[in-house]
């Protein structure tokens, strides 16, 4: 009986989802392949130039640059994000006085958007090196910089929620059990919380990679690229390609396709590494 | 299993819906095509019943007024005028998605040569249209081979804007290089006139001679852009051309030193420049802390929103040291072209041309665009009723009454703006003491060769497809 109605109503309910899905996504997604192998103006107007997109584009030494920039990021606020808010969750599971405040002050600056955040973190920094004669888009080193310490500052309460929910989970009989064993302190954080919060690990480095990956309103926000293009990440590169060239649209539509391969394999591999890392309790 | 099953199932509605809605693309798109044709055979003389004007306007500073008129104009006819404004710095962006709707601008605007390459396409020869025929000269159109693209509309000019007031107080001074303004007719003067003022900042209670060059999006263009136009503008003078495959970079050493005036004389440290904006530069000059401003006419109204008065206001021509440059006026020019997109149903286009022409022809909307919006236009239409008047525009016309020789808007010709941008750069490390000069250099003679062929190779194929379509 149930199964015959979940038959019958089954479609009914999943159809605007599944509607809403191929216009807002699906279909978008295929004429974006379709466009990287066309030369176009308008998307409706389009010319197919086969592989020439593609060709050009690593002709193209920003988006090189881009590349091993963005990287580069990734890499770094990944480590930072997860690090602090880790260490800001098990401070906070300590039962400390105004837990609660502090979750809360922690998690906040995730309420604001991007691009305000950008603004805002640009007129605090700018203000810090006007002491020392500089701005943040004097080199593309003091925009990397500070576009870590933006990240960190939005996301680090962010994860911080994720790993308080995990800790919470690992079984009070467990650490418990654990000391009465003799273990020290380093002990019980590396061989039995760790491997207990492994699942919030894996949400936690997967949002923040996936997210460095993609940033786009902080950096446009923020440094914009400069100076010379140098503090552009992938995202903004291919906008900057897509809308800022004549001629460079084909090119900018095929580095967004590879862009997403990259950031599909990246993702995939390391949910399937850390995946691996999980204990099942 | 089940989950591939699923998988497979989707992929396969995926492609079905992608077919389907490619189809419904390329149905609309060859539709449109087909009516162009009609209406091109058609001509002129074809009916606008049921026509509609969509105009995206490029200029902020003149949205609400754009709004206005074409609200008389239904009121007056009946017919439909939308009109919309892309944000500042995102015309092309806006321009682009726009134009792929169904309902497309069917006026949009286009800022030279260069940007016409990509939409040519889309521009409705204007040859028999009152825009066209009211024009006063051939160069105030965009001309591609026989047939007439685009249409400036206005005219604007720039140069170094100074501050009338604090000028005179300087000339009043004890040792002043100059006495007054009319002096000040090349760069020797000129520079040291501006290091002079510097050197007395204190005493006129200013923070420098130039405002900040700041090198942000909002301002930098005056600088990769407009002052670069000078170095383009007395080579191609000395070589006899007005455009070209591969600059030589003569009168780079000129674009050095007007440069290092700049920074070197500003109210703020060239390391400071990378954070500075247009707002910051019009800032200071609206509160009297800089003499000099590069800027143009259309800045008018944001130094009288700054509380200057018309006495206030001067302007310069721009001098690099070239010869011959005590007869050089102002850069006179525009960047403005309306466009009418061919691709639009014949109805839209007929009402698109018959607006075109009541804007330029009508009291209402001659009254707008010279009195309200302030535009010098090159219509015939507009006689000594609908001139645009304020001390700018006056400053421009008294050089060219003088007899000097307009600086032409050489920088249209440009090859991308990929090319502006490096060079803005550049520009920019150098004052920073980051980058040397000779990036510069490479930015704008290698530079312009790279993106010369780069926008070519696309724009010969993009020629070429229609006779393989």
């Amino acid at each position: 009986m149930n199964k015959k109605v979940l038959r019958i109503y089954f479609p009914l309910f999943a159809l605007p989802t599944l509607i809403a899905f191929i216009i807002g996504f699906i279909v978008p997604f295929g004429m974006g392949i379709y466009l990287s192998f066309c030369k176009f103006t308008t998307v409706a107007d389009a010319k197919w130039v086969g592989m020439q997109n593609f060709k050009d584009m690593f002709k193209d030494p920003e988006f090189i640059h881009a590349l091993w920039y963005t990287a580069l990021f990734a890499v770094v606020s990944v480590i930072t994000i997860n690090f602090f808010g880790f260490s800001i969750a098990m401070l906070l599971t300590k039962g400390i006085k105004g837990t609660n405040l502090f979750r809360t002050v922690f998690f906040m600056p995730n309420l604001i958007g991007g691009i305000v955040l950008g603004y805002i973190w640009q007129l605090i920094l700018n203000g810090i090196l006007a002491n020392f004669g500089a701005t943040l888009t004097f080199s593309e080193k003091y925009g990397f910089w500070g576009m870590i310490i933006l990240m960190n500052w939005q996301q680090i309460g962010y994860v911080m929620i994720i790993y308080i929910a995990g800790i919470q989970n690992v079984p009070g009989e467990l650490l418990e059990a654990a000391r009465i064993d003799g273990a020290t302190n380093s002990q019980v954080l590396f061989k039995v919380m760790l491997p207990m919060v492994m699942p919030s690990i894996t949400i936690c480095t997967f949002l923040t990679l996936t997210n460095s990956f993609k940033l786009y309103d902080q950096n446009l926000a923020l440094t914009n690229g400069l100076p010379s293009n140098k503090s552009e990440l992938l995202a903004l590169n291919i906008y900057n390609t897509f809308y800022g060239r004549v001629g460079f649209e084909g090119v900018g539509q095929a580095k967004a396709v590879v862009f997403f391969f990259i950031v599909g394999a990246i993702a995939v591999a390391q949910l399937f590494f850390t995946h691996r890392k999980e204990v099942q309790q | 299993m089940k989950d591939l099953k699923k998988c497979i199932a989707l992929a396969m509605v995926a492609s079905l819906a992608v077919c389907a809605f490619a189809g419904c693309d390329k149905g609309g798109s060859t539709t449109g095509g087909g009516d162009t044709t009609a209406s091109q055979s058609g001509g002129n003389s074809g009916s606008s019943e049921g026509g509609k004007v969509y105009y995206l306007n490029f200029k902020p500073e003149q949205a609400e007024q754009w709004v206005k008129l074409a609200k008389t104009y239904t009121d007056k006819t009946g017919v439909e005028v939308k009109v919309d404004t892309a944000a500042s710095g995102t015309y092309e962006a806006t321009l682009k998605a726009e134009m792929a709707k169904e309902s497309a601008p069917t006026l949009f605007q286009v800022n030279g040569p260069v940007e016409l390459a990509a939409w040519k396409d889309y521009c409705y020869n204007l040859k028999d249209s009152s825009v066209y025929t009211n024009l006063k000269s051939d160069d105030f159109a965009l001309i591609s081979g026989d047939e007439v693209k685009g249409v400036a509309y206005v005219i604007e000019t720039y140069g170094i804007i100074y501050n009338k007031t604090l000028l005179n107080k300087y000339f009043e001074t004890d040792g002043a290089v100059a006495k007054s303004v009319d002096e000040i007719n090349n760069f020797n003067t000129f520079k040291a006139v501006v290091e002079d003022i510097q050197a007395k900042k204190d005493d006129l209670g200013i923070q420098g001679a130039f405002t900040s060059s700041g090198m942000d999006s909002s301002s930098d263009w005056r600088f990769k852009t407009h002052l670069a136009n000078l170095p383009i503008y007395y080579e191609y003078k000395a070589d006899g051309i007005d455009s070209t495959d591969a600059i030589k970079g003569t009168y780079l050493d000129n674009y050095r030193a007007i440069w290092d005036l700049y920074i070197n004389n500003g109210t703020c440290d060239p390391k400071m420049i990378s954070g500075k904006t247009g707002d910051d530069a019009s800032a200071e000059f609206g509160l009297g802390e800089a003499v000099f401003y590069q800027n143009g006419t259309w800045a008018y109204q944001s130094c009288i929103d700054a509380g200057m008065t018309d006495d206030d206001l001067g302007m310069l021509p721009i001098y690099i040291g070239a010869e011959g440059e005590e007869n050089q006026g102002l850069c006179t020019g525009s960047e403005n072209f309306w466009c009418v997109n061919s691709k639009a149903s014949e109805a839209d286009i007929n009402a698109t041309l018959e607006f075109l022409n009541w804007v330029i022809t009508s009291d209402e909307g001659r009254d707008m665009l010279a009195n309200q919006m302030g535009f010098v236009t090159p219509f015939k239409t507009f006689d000594e009723k609908y001139q645009a008047d304020n001390a700018l525009i006056k400053a421009a016309n008294e050089y060219i009454e003088a007899g000097k020789t307009a600086v032409s808007w050489n920088f249209s010709t440009i090859p991308s703006e990929k090319w502006k941008d490096n060079v803005g750069s550049a520009l920019l490390e150098y004052a920073q003491g980051t980058g040397e000069w000779s990036a510069v250099e490479k930015a704008f003679v290698d530079g312009w060769k790279t993106e010369y062929q780069a926008s070519h190779s696309g724009a010969d194929e993009a020629a070429a497809t229609p006779d393989n379509a």
